[in-house]
């Protein structure tokens, strides 16, 4: 599908103009030399594929790594801008994790009519488990990728708020060390904030939601379910980058009342886990039996409060895609305040009118699966073709509860570099947050992910995304 | 340090070996090939022998011609010690310690990987076959370099080192089995033709031919290549020497831990099993037996660190 | 009344064991129809590695068997005394909301037969009574048989199947009253039997939540509603929720199970 003209670009303002993040940038841009930056695109791959920054992709062979595209010019955002945006994320953080804690206890947004009992009860991430307990800090959600997209010069809208378990991080912080290595010269020309900061921040954010059991320095791991993992890499990376261990479920065991890893010279009691696997694997005695990636018993040393697991079970159930229609109002339930940042108009089509609606529009609206992630089972409607959106009426008959719906955001674009020079493509962003009781710390930048396809709307790395580094300036 | 990435650290090490050890291998196979006139298979059957993979071998392949064996030990994806596998499980290994390694050492074991993917594509011709080892041998030299200039010495990199040994003592000491009687001063005719083939085909498969001319203290004769492949400590890949350095490293993880374990003295007692013997010793005991004895004991030595290091559940 | 318990699980496995790991509901705490005098556990060829409460209250212990042991002994005994409040457990509630009680779950997911036991339930001008009916109904069509259903029977396959034991009835009178939007839970605990001390297997029975009297239970087994000879130990959605023991075990092997319990006054 072709993008409406009237879409927001990050650097161009009618014609010639650049707007002014994009200034020193596109003056250095233009001091180039024909030819350089296609020899740097090279390198560039080389260089991700020597260090092994891969994924793989979901139903493909499992030896099948591949490599997400990555885009040299980055996505320049002034320190005026990121300001606002920061305390809008923070906020929604902020009520999130409140309302976690009321939802696993005493529930007072469903007793005061603000979010549907239904919503929770139906909501296949609501885990009973979770009743009656409070996690260290009363924290849930440590660690937050929240989707947001532009569509004008103040106009933010989160699209997802990714409260489970965000991955990409790795990704800000390897393009981010690209870019330094391919242009050092850059960044002594323009001021960016840093982002190398976030793994000695999170380790940091970690340690400080130990559970009281814990005496002296808190030992964490990284839980990962393997090496076939998409997500592998960046287990590793993060482990790594924090001088944590990368166990897996076999690794641990219940040992004194405490989950323990196996070491060569016995086991060894963790205090946290930043788990990277979901909730339905975690526990085979409490959970899904069958699961062979799980520590049995985490739960129950978990409600004993011998361990913090990050992000604590049962998160999911604040940032499914029913509960984001709610989300403005969950804001201003906990904070008292009214939401910074927007929520994108959502049709739940469990509810007629909505459905009805959206069967009558299904070419303007993006529909989205409640559960869904990574953009599987998703329908653009303005870029599907009239079978596409016959089949997928049906599909909505037959489970509309199974489905949101959103209109077709005209996503702002920023250069990417082809050929022919710099070409606007779709980006959204996911800034990376961290919570503790410490308080919440934003990592300045993070994850810009580009359709690489003119006028795609579909940023997915799954789908034929790349990434760009996303430059905070220092204004 | 987890179990497992003990466990990973040791089998990484022992694939590389393994790999480099083929490519060994297939070269002294593809090199006695070319220079005897009458048929090779005999000495393509020894390779596959030599290599511990003949009964597989023998489902997929009728005959042991030099095009087969050296498509089997190179690059077959069914064969789990051919250099693709063994590269791509050390690969794997390392991804799954990667966390233990340095950048260095994990580009260098990733860029094996990319290389092998590369050169292993297709079939190989034997005009390109010097060339391919030649790459096989190199990259090993890159990841071990990589090991020796930016590892800390520490239990990670004795890790590392007993896994190397240990499969080093095992993949020479199957070498020696294979070719025993050829090394007995009784069966071997003296100076003859045959023997020289055989035993220069014994040297090169563990890089030491050269060596060998070079210590020159003793003509080349059964009981001299035999001694110098078990006994020589200046070798690097002879069975004393393997030893020597597993229980080296055996020692420092011990001081490390500040515990000794049943893996301890079991090497202990391998090393003095070769240091107190001479050549002649070794002989009258037998050098099969001898040479299946410590092929035993070495798997156990595995077995027990496996163990006593806690590798796995 | 002052009841004394003595529950034996033994659990024999035909390999020695490398890591098993059992959670057990079996304290019974202190309410309004019962004061727990004096209770112990105690484990054999095992460790409690913790106690806590579970998502409904209950207290849980997680017992890590010994590595090699080929028997684990799990021994919960005491005195608990008792009162009769004719099965009313009254508007006593835990962090669980109702709404959770009226949710079916894979053993209690109701199929017509089980709907229509629920109907005079929907329109019933007098519940407490039209659910002892029900109660009634279930018995009849579900006589007690032992061994003709195991742990992980359906309410639904019970019914079908026309026998079953005390987890059968609690069950479908659970999936019976939460088809008729009541918010129903499954009780597991002791009974004393007037005939005989030594028995085969703990007890188990449903409690209905009833906008009047609050929670009320009711054992389907023996037509009536819990009195003095009821000790209760753990409550949840159905039997997995508040079993006396459940776990889970790594490697090969078999493993054998025998329960003793002796209820005396």
């Amino acid at each position: 599908m072709n993008t409406k003209p009237e879409h927001f670009d990050e650097m161009r303002v009618g014609d010639d103009a650049v707007r002014s993040p994009y200034d020193s940038y596109k003056r250095w841009f233009d001091e180039q030399p024909a030819g350089r930056f296609a020899r740097k695109s090279k390198e560039a791959e080389a260089f991700f594929r020597r260090t092994g920054i891969t994924f793989n992709v979901y139903g493909q062979v499992a030896a099948q790594e591949r490599l997400i595209p990555f885009d040299l010019v980055p996505r320049i955002i002034s320190g005026r801008e990121w300001n606002k945006l920061s305390r809008g994320i923070e906020q929604r953080v902020r009520a999130i994790n409140a309302f976690l804690h009321d939802i696993y206890n005493r529930q007072e947004i469903l007793k005061a009519g603000r979010v549907p009992v239904d919503l929770i009860a139906r909501n296949e991430a609501f885990l009973p488990q979770m009743m009656g307990f409070s996690p260290p800090g009363n924290i849930y959600t440590h660690i937050v990728g929240t989707d947001i997209v532009r569509t004008g010069e103040d106009d933010f809208f989160v699209l997802e708020d990714n409260a489970r378990t965000p991955s990409g991080v790795s990704y800000m912080l390897e393009n981010r060390e690209t870019m330094l290595q391919m242009f050092p010269e850059l960044f002594s020309r323009i001021k960016v904030q840093p982002v190398s900061d976030y793994p000695k921040n999170l380790r940091r954010s970690l340690a400080a939601t130990a559970p009281q059991s814990c005496n002296g320095k808190p030992v964490i791991a990284v839980l990962t379910p393997g090496i076939y993992n998409s997500a592998y890499y960046e287990h590793s990376f993060l482990a790594d980058q924090m001088g944590a261990e990368l166990v897996e479920g076999h690794d641990l065991r219940v040992v004194d009342g405490h989950i323990a890893m196996r070491t060569t010279r016995g086991y060894k009691q963790i205090d946290v886990i930043y788990r990277r696997i979901d909730d339905e694997y975690l526990d085979p005695l409490t959970f899904n039996p069958k699961s062979m990636l799980g520590v049995p018993g985490i739960m129950d040393v978990y409600r004993a409060g011998n361990i913090t697991i990050a992000n604590a079970p049962g998160t999911g159930v604040a940032d499914d895609k029913a509960i984001y229609s709610y989300m403005p109002d969950i804001v201003e339930f906990y904070t008292g305040e009214k939401a910074i940042l927007k929520n994108v108009e959502t049709h739940r089509c469990g509810e007629a009118d909505s459905l009805k609606y959206v069967l009558d529009n299904l070419a303007d609206l993006v529909v989205k699966e409640v559960h869904g992630s990574g953009g599987y089972g998703m329908l653009v409607g303005p870029a599907a073709s009239k079978k596409e959106l016959a089949d997928f009426a049906d599909k909505l008959r037959a489970r509309p509860g199974n489905y949101i719906a959103q209109p077709t955001l005209s996503l702002s674009t920023v250069p990417i570099f082809v050929k022919k020079g710099l070409a606007p493509r779709h980006v959204d962003l996911r800034p990376y947050v961290l919570v503790s009781p410490e308080g919440i710390n934003i990592t300045p930048g993070g994850l810009t992910r580009v359709a690489l396809t003119e006028g795609s709307l579909v940023v997915n790395s799954s789908q034929g995304g790349g990434t760009k580094d996303t430059w905070v300036l220092e204004d | 340090m987890l179990g497992k990435t003990a466990g990973g650290l040791f089998w990484m090490f022992r694939f590389l070996e393994r790999a480099e050890n083929t490519a060994r291998l297939v070269e002294a196979g593809f090199r006695i090939a070319l220079t005897r006139s009458q048929d090779s298979s005999s000495e393509w059957e020894s390779v596959v022998t030599t290599a511990g993979v003949c009964d597989h071998y023998r489902k997929k392949h009728n005959d042991f011609t030099a095009a087969n064996v050296i498509d089997y030990l190179l690059r077959d994806k069914d064969n789990a010690s051919s250099v693709y596998s063994v590269i791509k499980s050390a690969r794997d290994n390392a991804r799954l310690v990667r966390t233990a390694l340095t950048v260095e050492v994990w580009t260098a074991v990733n860029d094996n990987w990319m290389t092998m993917q590369e050169l292993l594509k297709r079939p190989i011709k034997e005009t390109d076959l010097p060339r391919v080892l030649d790459v096989i041998r190199s990259q090993s030299a890159l990841v071990r370099g990589a090991l020796h200039g930016t590892m800390l010495r520490n239990d990670i990199y004795d890790f590392a080192r007993i896994g190397t040994f240990i499969e080093r003592a095992d993949n020479v000491a199957r070498i020696i089995d294979v070719k025993y009687y050829t090394l007995l001063p009784s069966t071997s005719f003296v100076g003859s033709s045959l023997d020289n083939v055989q035993w220069e085909t014994i040297l090169r498969s563990v890089s030491a031919h050269r060596a060998f001319r070079w210590l020159d203290e003793e003509d080349m004769t059964a009981s001299s290549v035999a001694r110098f492949l078990i006994l020589d400590p200046r070798l690097p890949r002879s069975l004393v020497f393997s030893m020597k350095t597993t229980v080296e490293n055996l020692n420092y993880l011990a001081e490390e831990y500040g515990e000794r374990h049943a893996c301890h003295d079991h090497a202990d007692q391998m090393l003095k099993n070769l240091r107190e013997r001479d050549i002649k010793s070794i002989f009258d005991e037998g050098l099969h037996e001898f040479i299946t004895g410590f092929i035993h004991d070495n798997n156990a030595l595995g077995l027990l660190i496996e163990r006593d290091y806690k590798f796995y559940n | 009344m002052d009841l004394r318990i003595t529950h034996t699980t033994t659990y024999a496995y035909d390999q020695p064991v490398s890591y098993a790991l059992q959670r057990l509901h079996l304290r019974p705490q202190s309410n309004v129809m019962q004061t727990v005098l004096d209770w112990s556990l105690e484990v054999e060829g095992g460790v409690v590695e913790l106690t806590c409460d579970d998502h409904h209250g209950n207290i849980m212990d997680l017992v890590n068997t010994t590595r090699g042991a080929t028997e684990l002994k799990v021994t919960a005994s005491g005195t608990v005394r008792t009162q009769d409040k004719a099965g009313v457990m009254g508007k006593v509630y835990g962090a669980a909301p109702l709404w959770h009680f009226t949710q079916q779950t894979r053993l209690t997911e109701p199929s017509k037969a089980i709907r229509a036991l629920a109907r005079p339930l929907k329109t019933s001008d007098n519940p407490l009574r039209d659910l002892h009916g029900t109660s009634a109904a279930i018995l009849n069509a579900v006589p007690y048989a032992t061994g003709q259903t195991y742990t992980e029977t359906t309410a639904d396959e019970a019914l079908a199947g026309g026998a079953g034991v005390c987890q059968d009835h609690a069950h479908i009178m659970i999936a019976a009253a939460r088809a008729a939007g009541m918010p129903a839970r499954y009780v597991s605990g002791y009974l004393l039997l007037d005939d005989r001390i030594d028995q085969d297997a703990s007890h188990a029975w449903a409690e209905v939540h009833l906008p009047t009297l609050g929670w009320v239970g009711f054992d389907v087994s023996n037509g009536i509603s819990p009195d003095m000879r009821y000790v209760r130990i753990a409550i949840g959605r159905d039997a997995r929720d508040a079993a006396p023991i459940q776990g889970v075990r790594m490697g090969p092997g078999d493993e054998s199970l025998i329960v003793t319990l002796q209820v005396q006054q």
